[in-house]
């Protein structure tokens, strides 16, 4: 029987075993990927990390995606299914359908949707603007140093909202009604209901994705980035991802690009750790 | 009205507040909705009809831009290589993973929790960092294998791509059909082994079978991770042979440079529409395996 778990172990070994492996083993090295040329450095590439400036800069756009977007993501999320479970509202499955829509969509087309509604002549975006006679509010979204990020932003909330809106939603579904009802007897309003009960009794559902943020925020900002700036202008939209990326192929710097990524896995785990560690509560009942 | 103390009726605070709720939903599900109905409604405009305001309707249904897309722009080529590695990788990923899946949630044998730990860990590997090593493993795999296959075998071959699909699902494959097949009670099993049915035949007939909900599942998830995937596709066929969403970068690239964007909007469409079909079709399902731990950020 035991011969039904080779193919698959095999196959797991091979394709995500030794490629993480080397990952590590790779940035100590300095290689260019096709010379036979490689060097063990040690520790060398990431002490150049520290002075690299465009490395910095990617570390904190990371950094300042990762927190936007969790705090608009998971605030309307929330927001969003508490009202979807406690208001009874008409046409709420085709809300749920058309919010979730996103998720099912690949990101080169939600990079190209957005650089479409951000195109400075003919997109939507400075198109309403133009229309609603609120020029001075139209942008360079994507060429603007200053907003590139934020228009990133606002296309990883998009592609997200639906997906954490939904696993919110089912796990305030499993929360009694009896215990909005007590609670409305006693006076309780719709926001108290939600700050005292429904955020306490889902804050394990809460923490885990928290870890789901952590990652996709990582992850997502790359392909985004990839798709849609390269990383411009200027450097303003590099994500840690994206500039590995850079590094790695653009560069023939492969060494020194698999430290960028040992770099991000050991802090996603870190914070992934941390978060955890802050969050964690006495677990609470229904 | 007998009672006095009877809970007070709503006032008038309340309705004001599910109003103004419900308007938020319903201007989050327009922000959603306008600008996917606006690239289908655009993949029908003319070139002229592109600029000066978005919101104009096409005057009339220019379907040339499909045309244009699919054939000048390779779309058409792209969409059947995209079906082929798919599909392809939804047969290896099963192969490989309902034989392992079952043999770990029913053999107790020596390193069980060894591997069940390893399949674990690799749920939070992502692909993204692997993608370069993966590269640069199969590129030494083609170089010594030069004097047989001078063109090279595993870089720009669509089925090598399907591999290592199936692989980098494994360990959210195995995960999810393990825990199925766990809540299927042993009696089952065991009626049929005293009916003499042999262990691979219990697995076939009895367990695959039962574990229906579970597959389906698995083949959803994948198909949306392998059809919308752009990095490892983007990586490993870097020749002419193009999956749908590498060949929607390109042809992204190249029509904003030209200012044509009615080719882009008619390949953005051939891309959205087919998962939005299935989306459609499938949706309760999808909510539902996700909501009971097939989640996958």
């Amino acid at each position: 029987m035991l011969v039904c778990l080779l193919p698959a172990s095999v196959l797991f070994a091979v394709f995500m075993i030794v490629p993480t492996v080397n990952v590590f083993r790779m940035s100590l090295y300095t290689w260019s990927g096709f010379s036979p040329d490689m060097r063990f450095v040690g520790l060398d590439n990431f002490r150049h990390l520290l002075d690299d400036q465009q490395f910095v800069r990617a570390f904190q756009n990371t950094i300042a995606l990762l927190v936007v977007v969790t705090v608009v993501t998971m605030g309307m999320g929330l927001f969003l299914a508490a009202i979807m479970t406690r208001q009874r509202l008409r046409g709420r499955n085709l809300y749920r359908f058309v919010l979730y829509i996103p998720n099912v969509l690949s990101v080169v087309v939600i990079a190209a949707i957005f650089s479409a509604m951000y195109d400075q002549e003919n997109g939507l975006l400075n198109g309403t603007l133009r229309l609603l006679s609120l020029d001075g509010l139209q942008q360079v979204w994507l060429g603007d140093q200053k907003v590139v990020l934020y228009s990133v932003a606002i296309a990883m909330v998009w592609q997200s909202l639906g997906y954490y809106m939904v696993l919110y939603m089912s796990s305030m579904a499993g929360i009694p009604e009896e215990l909005y009802e007590a609670s409305a007897l006693d006076g309780a309003s719709p926001a108290r209901q939600f700050f005292a009960l429904t955020l306490p009794l889902i804050w394990e559902n809460l923490r885990t994705t928290l870890t789901f943020f952590i990652m996709s925020a990582v992850n997502l900002s790359f392909v985004l980035v990839r798709a849609m700036t390269g990383g411009g202008p200027d450097g303003s939209s590099e994500v840690l991802l994206s500039y590995m990326y850079k590094q790695a192929y653009t560069n023939s710097s492969y060494g020194y690009g698999m430290a960028i990524g040992v770099v991000i896995f050991a802090f996603s785990f870190l914070v992934s750790l941390l978060v955890s560690r802050a969050t964690r509560r006495e677990p609470l009942q229904f | 009205m007998t009672t006095i103390n009877s809970p007070r009726p709503r006032t008038d605070r309340p309705r004001a507040g599910r109003v103004l709720t419900h308007v938020l939903v319903v201007a989050l599900a327009l922000a959603i909705a306008v600008p996917v109905a606006w690239v289908l409604l655009a993949s029908l405009k003319r070139k002229s009809e592109f600029f000066g305001s978005p919101w104009t309707l096409p005057k009339s249904l220019h379907f040339q831009n499909y045309v244009d897309a699919f054939v000048t722009a390779h779309m058409g080529q792209y969409f059947l290589t995209s079906v082929f590695v798919t599909a392809l990788g939804l047969v290896f990923v099963l192969a490989v993973s309902v034989p392992a899946a079952y043999v770990i949630a029913r053999y107790e044998f020596r390193g069980r929790r060894l591997v069940e730990l390893a399949l674990l860990a690799g749920l939070f590997v992502n692909v993204n960092y692997i993608v370069v090593p993966i590269f640069l493993m199969l590129v030494d795999w083609d170089r010594s294998l030069i004097d047989v296959f001078p063109g090279g075998f595993f870089i720009d071959n669509p089925a090598v791509l399907s591999l290592v699909y199936a692989a980098t699902s494994i360990p959210f494959t195995i995960y999810l059909l393990t825990a199925y097949f766990r809540s299927i009670p042993v009696e089952y099993e065991e009626a049929a082994a005293l009916d003499g049915a042999s262990r691979f035949r219990i697995m076939t007939t009895v367990m695959l079978p039962m574990a229906r909900p579970a597959v389906t599942t698995v083949i959803l998830f994948n198909f949306l991770a392998y059809w919308n995937d752009f990095i490892i596709a983007l990586t490993l066929l870097p020749g002419e042979g193009k999956t749908l969403q590498v060949g929607l970068l390109n042809l992204f690239t190249a029509q904003k440079a030209a200012a044509d964007y009615g080719r882009l909007y008619a390949g953005m469409v051939i891309v959205i529409v087919p998962v939005l079909l299935l989306y459609a079709v499938i949706q309760r399902r999808l909510i539902e395996g996700m909501a009971s731990g097939g989640v996958k950020g």
